[in-house]
């Protein structure tokens, strides 16, 4: 069983964040997943004054043009700036990551609170929905959804929160089961402590961490579910510009251009692996133990 | 282990009972009737009445999951109302395409994963080892479709060795391979990184065991402890890893099918879901959930055979 550790003051807890990264910034794999997610986070937040073009801006007479000084990396079929496109898809990744990844951490959480504090069925009923989810093939999954409620951003946010809240829920319950009949919180609850208290004094300082390590390195997995239902036509609607949609456009003018393919599937490939090799040293720097309960 | 093994079963049971209830539920609970969605708005009633009575449609929403599920089991899937052909016929027409890509996929991971992982782990901490370390992390995060288009672009749009789409002509077997390696590469690759990880973790922590120190102190080579004692136990992981994998595999195939246009389970329910035909959606999802629920149960089942600690976790 793990030894829970104390609970810590906030400032000591962001002097152990700031030593955590200065050692993810010492490993070349961390620094390089560090370098790959601020630029990705810069050209996303960016996005609206560093595109040099309106992003939908249709000029016909320019299309599928090849990299040039006026256009970074050409244009597509109806002659939109591939560049511009990139950046703002890159900001509707993000997007969809950070809320949808976040709401499944909330409702995660308090599920795995549930299911550890609460009653023994609850914890069955709950444990069975978890794997009921994580058994369905997650593109299965999403089709299902998009069947049902049609292809959008807010359907991908859907699928990603549901396929999501059983990974963080089951952390947070495997958590709050071993600490609930650890020796100070039965002393704590003896000196008569709510459930509200021992929640946030104790449970929480001990699950943060592990939570925040794999939401990062769930990032990289939530842009390929974004980018693959667009690029299958069932996540982000033209001509709003998601990678999955500028990759599925270029494809179907493979045979004319190249530039188009490798300009949607590049930001992917830079992504993914920035968050994963950040996410993995940031395991490994900051939870060893982490690493065998995946 | 009996026990078990019962349990086990009965949950995944379970499992699919409950997806594929939720599911049926989920697309007649949605507003619009799944027979005006399919026939069209100028459909006449009385042909729209037919196809309701045909769906079973009338019935109350519990007796039609019932007897969908009760049909289920003994084979009947329901009828294509479109194409006026059993459902099932449908599904196992296009099976056996993603079987093979799945198996050829899987097959040449193996190939070249299981000897990384080894090699990682023979000659751990080595520059060489932190390399296939990278590559592996790389395989493993970049997702399958762009593989597939990235490798469509190079070996088929660039150098012209292979083609780009379709399943072959039909006719021999060579045809039918050819059109197969770009579809299994892309869909093996993210393997390859798996499997070296996931051997040369299981290679180390075997290899810090006594027996195979004892193995060292009575002399033995180097070579014949490797592959006489260490890995014999360090490849048992892979086999649950693959039985669990099968999602992901399911998950890269309708990715891949899509992007190669070949036939297959994964594009079946695609062209299913944007035709909005529901008998398909259902029959087929309903066919990959078995199938799934199958591995994974085999999978942990042929764990607990070989690990014999596995059920007593199984119970806490």
């Amino acid at each position: 069983m793990r030894e829970p550790s104390p609970a810590t003051p906030h400032h000591a807890t962001w002097r152990a964040v700031w030593n955590s990264l200065k050692r993810v910034l010492r490993e070349p794999l961390g620094a390089f997943g560090f370098f790959l997610v601020v630029l990705v986070i810069f050209s996303a937040a960016g996005a609206d004054w560093l595109a040099p073009y309106e992003a939908n801006k249709i000029d016909i007479r320019a299309k599928l043009q090849p990299p040039s000084g006026a256009h970074w990396l050409g244009t597509d079929q109806l002659g939109r700036d591939i560049f511009s496109r990139v950046l703002v898809g890159g900001q509707i990744a993000l997007k969809v990551s950070l809320v949808s990844i976040g709401a499944a951490l909330l409702i995660g959480l308090s599920l795995g609170l549930v299911a550890g504090f609460g009653p023994r069925w609850l914890d069955n009923l709950l444990m069975l929905f978890f794997d009921s989810v994580r058994s369905f093939p997650t593109v299965m999954f999403a089709l299902a959804v998009v069947t049902l409620f049609g292809p959008s951003l807010t359907t991908v946010m859907i699928v990603v929160i549901v396929t999501q809240i059983p990974i963080y829920g089951r952390m947070v319950r495997s958590q709050t089961l071993a600490l609930r009949n650890a020796e100070f919180i039965l002393a704590e609850r003896a000196i008569g402590a709510g459930f509200i208290r021992i929640v946030t004094m104790h449970l929480l300082p001990n699950v943060v961490g592990p939570l925040l390590i794999l939401a990062s390195m769930d990032i990289p997995f939530v842009i390929t579910i974004e980018a693959g239902l667009s690029f299958l036509g069932m996540g982000v609607r033209p001509p709003t510009p998601s990678w999955g949609t500028i990759l599925n456009d270029g494809y179907s003018y493979i045979y004319n251009t190249a530039w188009p393919v490798i300009a949607g599937g590049l930001p992917i490939i830079i992504t993914t692996l920035g968050f994963t090799f950040l996410g993995e040293s940031l395991r490994d720097v900051f939870d060893p133990k982490l690493r065998r309960e995946m | 282990m009996w026990l078990y093994s019962f349990k086990r079963i009965l949950l995944g049971i379970l499992i699919i009972v409950v997806s594929v209830s939720l599911l049926y539920t989920m697309i007649h609970l949605v507003p619009g009737d799944p027979v005006k969605t399919v026939l069209g708005p100028r459909a006449s009633p009385e042909l729209q009445a037919r196809i309701h009575e045909k769906m079973g449609l009338n019935d109350p929403l519990p007796v039609q999951v019932l007897n969908f599920l009760g049909n289920a089991a003994t084979g009947d899937l329901g009828v294509d109302v479109f194409k006026n052909k059993p459902v099932s016929t449908i599904v196992f027409e296009q099976l056996h395409h993603t079987v093979f890509l799945v198996l050829a996929g899987i097959g040449w991971a193996m190939l070249l994963g299981i000897p990384l992982g080894c090699f990682s782990a023979i000659y751990r901490n080595s520059l060489a080892d932190r390399i296939t370390g990278v590559i592996s992390v790389s395989c493993i995060a970049i997702p399958t479709f762009v593989v597939a288009i990235y490798s469509v672009l190079l070996f088929a749009v660039t150098l012209r060795w292979l083609p780009a789409i379709g399943a072959g002509d039909g006719e021999t077997v060579r045809s039918y391979l050819i059109h197969l390696v770009l579809p299994a590469f892309s869909v093996g690759l993210g393997w390859v990184g798996y499997l070296a990880r996931l051997v040369r973790a299981s290679m180390l922590e075997v290899m810090g065991e006594t027996h195979v120190r004892t193995a060292r102190a009575f002399g033995l080579t180097e070579r014949t402890i490797i592959f006489k004692y260490v890995l014999r136990l360090a490849i048992l992981p892979t086999i649950t890893l693959l039985g669990m994998g099968i999602g992901i595999l399911i998950s890269s195939a309708v990715f891949t099918e899509i992007v190669f246009s070949r036939p297959g389970i994964g594009r079946l329910i695609f062209d299913a879901v944007t035709s909005r035909n529901y008998p398909v959606v259902m029959g087929s999802v309903l066919v990959t959930t078995v199938l799934f629920v199958a591995s994974t149960t085999a999978a942990d089942l042929l764990n607990g055979l070989v690990d014999p600690r596995i059920h007593h976790r199984g119970h806490e």
